[in-house]
């Protein structure tokens, strides 16, 4: 056990997966030698040689397309695509071979890989080291999507999807890659040490896909998010004294749809909050599973808390980030209802 | 003065853009006589692990080996004894008895939709020959001849077809999408160009596991202009991957011809160069120089010396599909006039020239090979025909989204199933 920030979980998840296993091959942009621009693949080259480990040209469609290759062979590609802004050369191949090439060949050929890719905002990325695309693709049949929110989730979510059969999407909050996160970008935070899910195993341990975490217990409502915004929750739920329960999706295809429910219909009151832009983001698929499941257990109508429907603008980070602020108004709202 | 200042531009002349056109539309009267073909066995064959500048200057030549006479001339003869010529011609027959067959099958409403390779036999038939039976290939839609080739069952690519109760892809796939792994044949897509750097990637496990097996990719002429291509490419000259990357350059990308892919300013194989792999120019309607390519570049594959590019110059015969109608956009006779003649007589001509085969021997293989397809054809529509099928197993649709059911569509099942009164 030991103190771990998100990138060194995310990088001993590498080193546990790539010794126990000499069919998991980890390749990307600048993740060989130099071990990543974000370090999560950093000592991988040294420790598993060149052909387990090795710089990719810049071409997230080449890095995919050739994946599907080493996946059909019988390898276990665990590719890095360095920014999710980045992914969308790639998307036709995620979107058309990757997530359908079980179905299609009624599982002659299946397609066990993770895609990881830091997203989200919160680090004066611009627009194009900022977004958050979760939704392009939990809308896509055949692939799983994973988000953690903290070092030991991160760990343990990326072992059991590079074990998983299936292909898995996994978005890591870059935002709290190195340093942890209160919810508010300006004051101090906890530091890792002192924070009981940054104690991670050094060995072998997953974290099972499609279940949700309490992140905090409640009883007034339930916050349903992932990745960064679980943090902001419970920043909001915290200063503003409101007994909120703050689920932590973690996965969000396939959904734990009992936690959701159970959580719902126990407090009578819902809030969904995501990072990504408003219009047919994830959070507008919760909150239609919310009232189709949960309407007559409902004290208050479902809000939604996102980003704006505008690129995430540099110098405006803050204001674009649905920060404790933001969430504070909604949770005021569904209150008073 | 700026660049931007309408004074530097006044004179400038009027900028215009070129859009190609084929050389003749319908109502013309085709005339290839100006398309080069040198004479067979006047390229020559570098090495195999030959530094790849070495084939650049056969990116803008043509490999043949099949002389005007039927003989096999020059330094590309594979030397193929009799029996290997008469299997290719037997598989090379037999698939366009098929692709006959299944047409009309289309058209008296059997099946959705088929494609023929008319025209274009030799070259997934000599491919396969050439390759050994556990390398994989990455096929597009027209290499139905890769799978006759490894002895598929015919019965088993007519179920595909009809998606009736045999198709082992349950009818998910669109008509000729085949999928055998044991066949060395990948899922086909349907999304234009994606096999291609998957093909690569495949060569790249290949590589990475000390396997000896090598890869081989397809694409069309039209495909070519892909942003995979180019992924494909770089791959496999950045890691030396042991892959064959065949571009079958049948002129065609349903009306747009290849000038719309870029044919019109160099050659399809003339892409190895920029690239720095091998690339050779092949006469695709001449069986015996696409099995000479084909076997060079498996030799310099698993050789580690490389991948290679091979453009396979031919003629789409047909249309592209049976929901295409080619005499809307060229004319009707150009197949006729195409100068490279047809595969299956070329490959018939050489071996009489042998004096390894006659006309009728020929006629009793062309009999043989329609009956073989229509006894196919026949257990293949004992297992159900498409009108009939998307009835029965309907759960069967909701399976192999992911390894297990998933709660939310185990829920959308059995609705589809209440939908259905089932």
């Amino acid at each position: 056990m030991a103190t771990m920030n998100m990138i060194e979980a995310i990088n001993s998840a590498h080193r546990v997966m790539m010794a126990r296993d000499p069919d998991v091959v980890v390749f990307g942009e600048d993740v060989g030698y130099f071990g990543g621009v974000f370090r999560a693949t950093a000592g991988l080259q040294e420790q598993f040689g060149k052909q387990r480990c090795f710089d990719a040209p810049i071409s997230e469609g080449g890095i995919v397309g050739t994946a599907v290759g080493m996946a059909a062979y019988g390898l276990k590609p665990l590719i890095e695509i360095q920014f999710a802004d980045y992914i969308y050369p790639g998307y036709d191949q995620i979107v058309s071979e990757v997530a359908r090439m079980r179905y299609r060949t009624a599982g002659e050929w299946t397609m066990p890989m993770v895609i990881r890719s830091p997203y989200g905002g919160g680090i004066f990325g611009g627009q194009t080291h900022s977004q958050s695309p979760e939704a392009l693709f939990t809308h896509v049949a055949g692939l799983k999507v994973v988000i953690p929110s903290t070092p030991y989730d991160a760990k343990g979510l990326l072992i059991a999807a590079i074990e998983d059969p299936d292909p898995v999407v996994f978005f890591e909050p870059k935002r709290i890659y190195n340093g942890p996160f209160d919810g508010h970008h300006d004051r101090p935070v906890t530091p890792w040490a002192k924070r009981p899910e940054a104690q991670v195993p050094d060995d072998h341990y997953t974290v099972p896909l499609g279940k949700a975490r309490i992140a905090r217990e409640g009883a007034e409502l339930t916050v349903l998010t992932y990745g960064t915004m679980v943090h902001v929750a419970i920043a909001a739920a915290e200063d503003n004294g409101v007994d909120a329960e703050v689920i932590d999706l973690r996965t969000l295809v396939p959904l734990d749809l009992p936690a959701i429910e159970a959580s719902v219909k126990k407090t009578g009151r819902g809030l969904v909050v995501q990072e990504a832009t408003r219009t047919s983001g994830f959070a507008s698929e919760l909150v239609a599973l919310v009232q189709e499941r949960c309407f007559y257990h409902l004290e208050a109508p479902v809000e939604r808390v996102t980003g704006w429907d505008t690129p995430y603008p540099h110098a405006y980070e803050w204001a674009y980030f649905p920060g404790p602020k933001r969430l504070k108004m909604a949770l005021e709202k569904v209150m008073a209802d | 003065m700026s660049d931007a200042d309408p004074q530097t531009r006044r004179n400038a002349p009027a900028l215009s853009l070129h859009v190609p056109e084929p050389a003749y539309r319908p109502g013309d009267t085709p005339d290839f006589s100006s398309i080069p073909v040198p004479p067979a066995g006047d390229a020559p064959r570098p090495d195999t692990a030959a530094p790849a500048r070495d084939t650049f200057p056969l990116t803008d030549a043509l490999v043949r080996v099949l002389d005007e006479d039927g003989r096999a001339v020059g330094p590309w003869d594979p030397k193929l004894d009799p029996d290997t010529l008469r299997k290719m011609l037997r598989d090379m027959v037999t698939v366009r008895v098929f692709d006959d067959r299944m047409y009309r099958a289309q058209r008296q409403g059997k099946t959705s939709f088929y494609m023929k390779c008319t025209g274009e036999e030799a070259i997934a038939v000599a491919a396969a020959a050439a390759t050994h039976r556990d390398d994989m290939h990455f096929p597009t839609y027209r290499q139905q001849g890769l799978l006759v080739s490894r002895g598929y069952p015919l019965t088993d690519m007519m179920c595909q077809i009809y998606s009736n109760r045999g198709d082992k892809l349950q009818g998910r796939q669109l008509p000729i999408m085949y999928s055998d792994k044991p066949h060395g044949f990948f899922s086909i897509s349907g999304n234009l160009g994606t096999q291609y750097p998957q093909a690569v990637g495949w060569a790249m496990a290949s590589a990475i596991k000390g396997d000896s097996r090598i890869a081989m990719g397809w694409i069309g002429d039209g495909a070519t202009a892909e942003g995979d291509f180019h992924s494909a490419m770089t791959f496999a000259a950045v890691y030396t991957a042991p892959v064959i990357l065949a571009v079958v350059n049948n002129q065609w990308a349903i009306s747009s011809f290849s000038g719309i892919a870029g044919a019109e300013k160099a050659t399809f194989a003339a892409r190895a160069v920029g690239y720095g792999i091998a690339g050779l120019r092949v006469d695709g309607n001449d069986a015996l120089a696409v099995y000479a390519a084909v076997e060079w570049a498996a030799e310099r594959a698993r050789g580690n010396a490389g991948p290679t590019l091979l453009e396979f110059f031919t003629y789409r015969a047909e249309g592209h599909s049976t929901s295409d109608d080619p005499t809307g956009y060229r004319p009707a006779g150009e197949a006729q006039q195409w100068p490279l003649g047809d595969p299956i007589a070329r490959l018939r001509q050489h071996l009489v020239a042998l004096g390894e085969w006659n006309d009728e021997r020929h006629d009793a293989l062309v009999k043989e090979a329609d009956a073989a397809v229509r006894s196919a054809q026949k257990e293949a529509e004992k297992l159900g025909i498409l009108p009939e099928q998307g009835r029965e197993n309907i759960q069967s649709m909701f399976e192999d989204v992911f390894a297990e059911v998933p709660w939310h569509i185990a829920e959308q099942r059995d609705q589809c199933l209440k939908e259905a009164g089932l």
